[in-house]
């Protein structure tokens, strides 16, 4: 069932994981994308950059079903998501996890609550388990203990984020959706940040799907970078394709001025 | 596929001294039960001095897994056993790195006796009924300060705001509180005209109606279902305001939000629930004419004329003035909820609530202190 590559830059052909064909998605007679491709490989760290407003967040929302889509099909674990029944569909999200935009943290919950509602949902837990492995999972992302028992109005942004993480990765995902998991945060947590995705994703080896506009990680974690502009992926490959690329927003986001303050 | 999946399973091998632990299969959350189960029996039952975990089999290690494995070599040592892992591949060698087992302090619940909780609970009560009695207090003085600059600086008034918040009190509001008013006055009207029958005095029920409407329901009905209708979305819009920091927006941009939000409001309400009262009014006689006509066979001629000796425009005017006051008590009261909002969808929905039910209480509360003024003035 695993469906295989013919994209010839696939690193080793490895199976794809989230396979986007010629999707269109439009908010009434708004297109925001048409035409579009996109592969995931499994157990990759793909970065997805784009301008502001050119459809990220919407194209992450559309895989995950969120977002009607016009045309196109999407398939994930090879399977497309629009022949699954409803329980089929259930129990493919247990195997993704999801960090949005504004962290979306359930604000009637403390942080630890929050990460345990999908392992109360989906797993049998002992109640001692239940509370280590919460406990865990939020010092994995790097909050302090103390942040466990504090309600989502009372955190920083920040550690928004970091909670929103670790509710992501509250059941072992295989893929993890991040939506800009590393705006806002300061550029050592930012760094640390990156470290722990790579680090989950040797061992347990998630697929990582991320939207960012931080060229660290793009530099540092990132095995793929994908590049969304006029609604369509305008490019696609390892860091060094892009900084190939004469796109001319891939030329001025990666040779900016900026760009080349990071890249030394 | 996880269904396929091999379940997790140890194999104990004991040989001098040495417990020989080998692991085999998915050791998951999702076979947490099996992985909890299988290490708490090895934990408890381990005997010998030394034990290997052989870790070479496991097909599938997640946090979950490597948390307990790294639990039961940590609770093994604390048993007074050496535990080890061996065989790990280089990914779960990580991975049992990462979880490295820890203590978690978890605060346990404070519970105490349920008698001092119960008495607890009512000294915090009667002591957040003083608190909310002094915010009242203090936040009428800051809208009536906002208001006078208002009236001192008519440039700042917002006409906009103060029209488009009267559309949605009087103007959206209209069809509702006339249709209830005119059932409700119909409804008294038919026990009035059943209990007054057996006196033979049919006829005074116009009189129970017109006092009773002038003075009391009309009022009543529209504060009650303003507090409702317009009290509840204050509360509601001003509080997800708050949740969203809108508030603290408006207040570093060097505008009050009270003056904004608030007082453009609370002036809506000052004329729309006069406005609606005296459309209730009417609709609740207009009620009353139609029962005293069907069930009592009193024309419509005789009903005014009996509704003209009976009352006077103080009858009318007592109603009437009630209702700025009422107007007051359901704006201050939404508004000052609708700030005390924090910053969960929960807490919103308990203020929306709290606004309610304290300004429909007040309301009453008030239309009694006025009865009682009324009476003792003998007007
Ligand atoms: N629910 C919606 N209704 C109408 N238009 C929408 C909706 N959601 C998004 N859009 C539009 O779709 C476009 C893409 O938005 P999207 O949020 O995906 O941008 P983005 O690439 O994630 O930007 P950013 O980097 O700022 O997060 C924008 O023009 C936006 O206005
Ligand atoms: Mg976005």
């Amino acid at each position: 069932m695993a469906a295989r590559s013919s994209d010839p830059t696939a690193p080793n052909f490895r199976e794809t994981i989230i396979r986007v064909r010629d999707l269109e998605v439009g908010f009434g007679p708004k297109t925001v994308m048409k035409g579009l491709d996109l592969d995931v490989y499994r157990g990759e760290i793909l970065g997805f950059v784009g301008p502001s407003g050119s459809g990220k967040s919407v194209l992450t929302r559309t895989i995950l079903g969120l977002v009607p889509k016009q045309a196109g099909t999407i398939e994930v674990f090879g399977e497309n998501l629009d022949d699954l029944p409803p329980e089929e569909h259930r129990r493919l999200e247990r195997r993704w996890g999801v960090l949005f935009q504004h962290g979306a943290l359930f604000s009637a919950l403390t942080v630890k609550q929050n990460v345990q509602v999908p392992m109360r949902e989906y797993l049998d837990l002992s109640d001692r388990l239940l509370d280590e492995l919460a406990m865990l999972k939020i010092e994995m992302v790097g909050l302090k203990p103390d942040a466990a028992d504090k309600m989502p109005s009372d955190l920083s942004g920040g550690m928004i984020k970091r909670a929103a993480l670790a509710r992501a990765l509250a059941l072992d995902p295989e893929i993890v959706f991040l939506d800009e998991p590393t705006s806002g945060l300061d550029p050592i947590g930012a760094g640390d940040f990156d470290e722990l995705i790579a680090t989950l994703q040797k061992t347990l080896g998630l697929t990582v799907f991320m939207v960012t506009h931080d060229l660290d990680s793009l530099h540092s974690v990132c095995d793929r970078v994908a590049a969304l502009g006029d609604g369509k992926v305008i490019a696609a490959g390892p860091i060094e394709t892009m900084l190939a690329s004469d796109h001319p927003w891939l030329r001025s986001y990666f040779h900016g001025k900026r760009a080349r303050a990071v890249m030394g | 596929m996880a269904d396929s999946d091999p379940e997790p399973t140890c194999e104990l091998d004991d040989g001098g001294g040495t417990l020989r632990v080998r692991l085999n299969g998915r050791w998951t959350a999702s076979h947490a039960g099996a992985v909890e189960r299988q290490m708490g029996d090895l934990v408890r039952d381990a005997e010998a001095g030394r034990v290997i975990l052989d870790l070479s089999r496991v097909s599938r290690l997640d946090t979950l897994g490597a948390w307990v494995l790294d639990r039961t070599r940590h609770e093994l040592g604390e048993k007074g056993l050496s535990a080890d892992f061996t065989g790990a591949r280089d990914e779960h060698r990580i991975l049992l790195d990462e979880v490295a087992y820890r203590g978690f302090q978890t605060s346990p619940p404070a519970r105490r006796g349920t008698i001092v909780d119960f008495f607890a609970e009512i000294g915090q009560t009667v002591v957040n009924v003083g608190r909310d009695f002094a915010q009242g207090t203090s936040f009428f003085g800051e809208v009536v300060t906002a208001l006078a600059r208002v009236l001192l600086n008519p440039s700042r008034f917002r006409a906009a705001a103060v029209t488009h918040q009267l559309e949605q009190i009087a103007y959206r509001g209209t069809p509702i509180i006339a249709l209830i008013s005119f059932l409700v006055g119909a409804i008294v009207a038919q026990q009035g005209i059943f209990q007054l029958q057996k006196f033979g005095a049919i006829a005074f029920v116009v009189d129970l109606i017109g006092i009773l409407v002038l003075r009391e329901l009309g009022v009543l009905l529209t504060s009650i279902m303003v507090a409702g209708r317009s009290g509840s979305a204050f509360t509601a819009e001003i509080g997800s305001m708050k949740m969203r920091e809108e508030i603290d927006a408006l207040r570093v941009m060097g505008l009050d939000p009270v003056e904004v939000l608030i007082v453009p409001r609370i002036v809506a309400l000052l004329i729309g629930l006069p406005l609606l009262t005296f459309i209730s009014n009417v609709s609740a006689l207009l009620g009353g004419a139609v029962v005293t006509l069907t069930y009592g066979g009193i024309s419509l001629d005789i009903f005014l004329v009996r509704l003209q000796q009976a009352i006077a425009l103080s009858t009318f005017m007592i109603g009437m003035i009630k209702a700025p006051f009422m107007a007051l008590i359901i704006g201050l009261i939404a508004s000052l909820e609708g700030m005390a909002v924090q910053g969960s969808a929960e807490s919103l929905g308990r203020q929306v609530t709290s606004s309610v039910v304290k300004s429909i209480f007040m309301v009453i509360v008030v239309d009694g202190v006025f009865a009682m003024f009324f009476a003792a003035i003998r007007y």
